[in-house]
């Protein structure tokens, strides 16, 4: 390794003339190489993605049961008949929906909150850092086991709620807080992933953007409106998109804590796509299902387009 | 940042405006304060929940419960046992779902390493007709997230044949793993590393002799250390915390990996007699060797997040 770094230099100009010299024998035998070593990853990839890809467009036309002994027949729009005259698809697009729209604002919200207040050098920021960063290492399925404890009518936060004297709903069993107790618990785990985020943004911006606008006599809240959220725009485009499609995928939390109820006011598209598609086997209507999931997805990823081309205009 | 920030402010303030002195002055000290007791309040919000967690595993449930309404939920008091630890493995075979797990995720690091930064390679330093195609698809499918097309695969997995040729890939280890070797972001992260490692290194190298596979393997890898950690820790994680596939595509109990195993302790969670002392222990145990990797390699943990985000 060494020597080839020293060798570096000297052998630069010599390796430039030769594949000038020899470029096109070079560039056949490169191209083979290329291609064996891309070959592992392009063929999983084809296999494991992107024909999977295509198939939820084809299954989701088609009567595929999982496990059936006739080959799937093409049935034409009927999965999305079936589906949108069903009611508990437009509860779970709905709940799906308000989900990510909580989530989104809230959680990157708090996250800024958190990344600004752990952002100073100061003894002991690691270890609040460190702590804040706990509940991601920490699966989503252990969390929801905890929080459906914790959630329990007897549980850990009603017996805190009644020392201050209020008398807690049973938070998963009641249709009206069922959803907003999986949202707390969601923004919980995941909020510290967004933190750390922020913060690899907020290293970005150059100090002396702060002291210009100090001399400036810029207060604190007006160097964060010129300085620091202008600098994180790029962060904070990301950080939508990421928290957005995360959002959409709700599954874990639901199958563990609620099943979908109670009255399907938990039910998400991916949980009724894995009740359909899994438990009851009907692989086309679970397509069709995750046919409206991508499409909301490339909604999202226009609009992700959208914004990033806008900066570049902008500048 | 923010504190260290309003002290330069309360500097200026001061030397600007004498007559704001005590004001600048008290704020300065109030500041600090009100940071450091949200931060502390913060650390009782993200660190209790898992604390009640390992502390109620040694606990009984009567005093789970009886526990709730003071500080002793947090706290290692009371008649403390091995109790649910030694229910949890008499109900599950948790040593199976263990060895499972570390198995797949293990199998899953190490091959998709492999595949994915020879991938990176090939893209980022051979020239070759197609890539920016390549490329392309690549960034494209960043964005398309697992479960939009899990339960298409689900039947694909189950249709296409096996190494043995039978039909369908169910109930194996293999179906655990190979479907996520091949990574559209682990391939980006590489391919980024890759591009900042100097090129002429190559040239140097192919003057040495050395063909690409040769330069991969003792040139840029063992430059590329930081990105090999970020893609191994964003590997482990999701294969560690897998859940939703090994649900729909394991039927045997000896190939299940833990976080289906939980599972079982859910199904009797609507009943009577469920032992939430026994689900603490079992997530303890599936929870705190994660927890341990991470402050061990808590700062390669932070950085491979932070990289995540580096993408624009």
């Amino acid at each position: 390794m060494s020597n080839v770094l020293a060798a570096e230099t000297a052998a630069a100009p010599a390796a430039q003339t030769l594949s000038r010299g020899g470029s096109h024998k070079r560039n056949k035998r490169s191209t083979s190489v290329a291609l064996a070593m891309l070959a592992p990853a392009a063929v999983l990839m084809v296999v494991f993605l992107i024909i999977p890809i295509f198939l939820t467009f084809g299954l989701a036309f088609t009567n595929a049961r999982l496990i059936s002994p006739v080959p799937a027949r093409f049935i034409g729009f009927d999965n999305f008949v079936r589906l949108f005259g069903n009611d508990t698809f437009w509860r779970s697009l709905l709940n799906t929906v308000v989900f990510t729209i909580v989530i989104v604002p809230v959680q990157s919200g708090l996250a800024l909150g958190l990344a600004l207040l752990v952002n100073a050098k100061i003894r002991g920021t690691n270890f609040f850092r460190t702590v804040y960063f706990l509940p991601v290492v920490t699966s989503i399925v252990v969390v929801s086991m905890l929080w459906l404890f914790m959630y329990q009518p007897d549980g850990l936060i009603n017996a805190l709620l009644a020392k201050i004297g209020i008398t807690g709903p049973d938070w998963l069993g009641d249709p009206n807080t069922a959803l907003f107790a999986i949202i707390v618990l969601s923004i919980w785990q995941a909020v510290g992933f967004h933190m750390v985020i922020w913060l690899s943004g907020l290293q970005t911006i150059p100090g002396e953007l702060y002291e210009a606008a100090s001399i400036d006599g810029a207060g604190t809240w007006q160097q964060f409106v010129h300085v620091t959220w202008p600098g994180l725009r790029q962060t904070s485009i990301f950080i939508l998109i990421t928290i957005t499609i995360a959002a959409f995928s709700l599954f874990s939390q639901v199958n563990i804590m609620t099943q979908g109820g109670p009255l399907n006011s938990t039910s998400t598209l991916v949980y009724m796509a894995v009740h359909s598609g899994f438990e009851q086997q009907q692989t086309g209507y679970a397509a069709a299902i995750s046919l409206v999931f991508f499409a909301l997805v490339l909604a999202v990823s226009l609009v992700q387009r959208y914004l990033t081309r806008d900066k570049e205009s902008s500048r | 940042m923010s504190t260290v920030t309003s002290d330069h402010l309360g500097h200026v303030a001061d030397t600007v405006r004498p007559e704001s002195h005590t004001a600048g002055e008290r704020r300065a000290w109030l500041r600090p304060t009100l940071v450091m007791i949200l931060r502390i309040a913060l650390c009782f919000v993200f660190g209790l929940p898992l604390i009640f967690m390992i502390v109620s595993s040694f606990k009984p449930d009567t005093q789970i419960f009886g526990d709730l309404d003071s500080w002793a939920a947090f706290l290692p008091v009371g008649s403390l046992s091995m109790d649910n630890y030694t229910g949890v493995f008499g109900r599950v075979p948790f040593a199976t779902f263990m060895i499972n797990s570390v198995f797949i995720s293990i199998s899953t690091v190490v091959l998709g390493l492999l595949v994915n930064s020879m991938a990176a390679f090939a893209l980022s330093r051979i020239e070759f007709r197609g890539q920016k195609v390549v490329i392309g698809i690549v960034l494209a499918t960043l964005i398309v997230p697992f479960e939009t097309m899990a339960l298409p695969l689900l039947w694909w997995v189950n249709t296409i044949p096996y190494f043995d040729g039978s039909q369908g890939w169910l109930d194996t280890y293999a179906v655990q793993i190979i479907p996520f070797l091949a990574n559209a972001f682990s391939i980006y992260l590489f391919y980024q590393y890759f591009d900042s490692i100097p090129k002429e290194l190559d040239e140097a190298a192919t003057v040495d002799g050395a063909g690409w596979f040769r330069i991969y393997r003792s040139i840029v890898m063992p430059l590329s250390g930081p990105a090999i950690a970020t893609v191994a820790i964003l590997t482990f994680l999701p294969a560690w915390n897998s859940y939703l596939w090994p649900l729909m595509v394991v039927q045997s109990e000896e190939l299940r990996p833990v976080m289906v195993g939980i599972d079982y302790f859910k199904q009797m969670g609507s009943g009577a007699g469920v032992s939430w002392g026994q689900i603490m222990a079992y997530a303890s145990m599936i929870t705190v060797p994660v927890l341990a990797l991470f402050v061990a390699f808590q700062k390669a943990f932070i950085n491979s997040v932070a990289s995540s985000g580096v993408k624009g």
